[in-house]
């Protein structure tokens, strides 16, 4: 039931654009068809990396086990915590909150919110929508992009590691 | 098929199928804004000074919420616009980073203090990243 209400959502937005585009049109027809145009031009343009994204997509759902890597990144320690955390947090997929309950039994486990905090900051980074961002941006810039959000995933969480040994959190 | 296989594939079909109306809509969007409103708008609306503009980006990249691809067209149309990079940057980080739409989920299962520190310190750490990111790639 819940499932079905999500997936309306994005069908109810749709309709709203739809009811937005009948209603300038009553009030100025002239301009629908440079509207219509401009987003054909950018439909024609996003096809081709949909599929490129999709493929991807399909390579990660098949090889990451969400449930192995619950285990390891129970276990982790160190040095090799921070960098499960940033690899953990970019090849994760799906909505981020289907994630909240694994991060919540971890963090029962005795993880650190420095841990949750990277692995949630680098979720950010995905690498199967990276063609579509290079389209958009170019590769030097995602490039940058991508190294700079993982440094300030680093940071993030060890501020909250901070927090949390000062009993702040 | 392989069962792992076959739930490989329509788990991401699922989820893009999911994300097509949206999509949609917003490209309809885009073309709508396009050409109803005029460049002067976003000059008026992002001319202040660096600083000011990234946090209106990340103000409207912390708002919205959905599929990154959206923001990259959104952002893609925005620079094309004359948006500054920096601007941008902290719209794509902020649509990513910070969830006000999850807070309440991330409050109840992970902590309210956590939830609502991260989200100030994503807010934040946007714009600090759209500068660095922006200040590197015009030096290299």
């Amino acid at each position: 039931m819940r499932k079905t209400k999500k997936s309306r959502v994005g069908w109810y937005f749709l309709l709203i654009v739809i009811i937005l585009y009948l209603i300038i049109g009553v009030i100025r027809i002239d301009v629908i068809l440079p509207c219509l145009k401009f987003s054909l031009r950018i439909f024609k343009n996003v096809i081709p990396i949909f599929a490129i994204i999709f493929g991807l997509m399909v390579i990660v759902e098949y090889f990451v086990d969400p449930e192995k890597a619950k285990k390891y990144l129970g276990k982790s320690s160190g040095l090799k915590r921070w960098l499960i955390a940033i690899i953990g947090g970019i090849i994760s997929t799906g909505a981020i909150y289907m994630w909240y309950p694994m991060l919540r039994e971890l963090k029962k486990k005795g993880v650190s919110y420095g841990f949750i905090a990277t692995f949630l900051y680098n979720r950010a980074i995905k690498p199967a929508l990276i063609p579509m961002m290079i389209f958009y941006f170019g590769l030097k810039y995602v490039i940058i992009l991508t190294i700079v959000m993982i440094i300030g995933s680093i940071i993030q969480g060890i501020i909250f590691e901070k927090m949390e040994g000062s009993d702040f959190l | 098929m392989d069962k792992r296989l076959k739930s490989a594939l329509i788990k991401p079909a699922r989820s893009m199928l999911n994300s097509l109306p949206i999509l949609v809509g917003i490209i309809l969007l885009i073309g709508l804004v396009n050409t109803l409103i005029p460049r002067s708008f976003y000059a008026y609306l992002f001319s202040r000074n660096v600083i000011l503009d990234s946090i209106i980006g990340s103000g409207l990249g912390s708002i919205f919420a959905g599929n990154p691809i959206t923001s990259y067209i959104l952002g893609g149309e925005l620079l094309k616009q004359g948006i500054s990079l920096v601007v941008v940057t902290s719209f794509l980080v902020a649509w990513v980073t910070v969830g006000l739409v999850q807070l309440p989920a991330e409050a109840l299962l992970l902590g309210r203090k956590f939830a609502i520190w991260r989200n100030i310190l994503s807010f934040i750490f946007s714009i600090v990243v759209a500068i660095i990111t922006v200040l590197i790639w015009k030096l290299l």
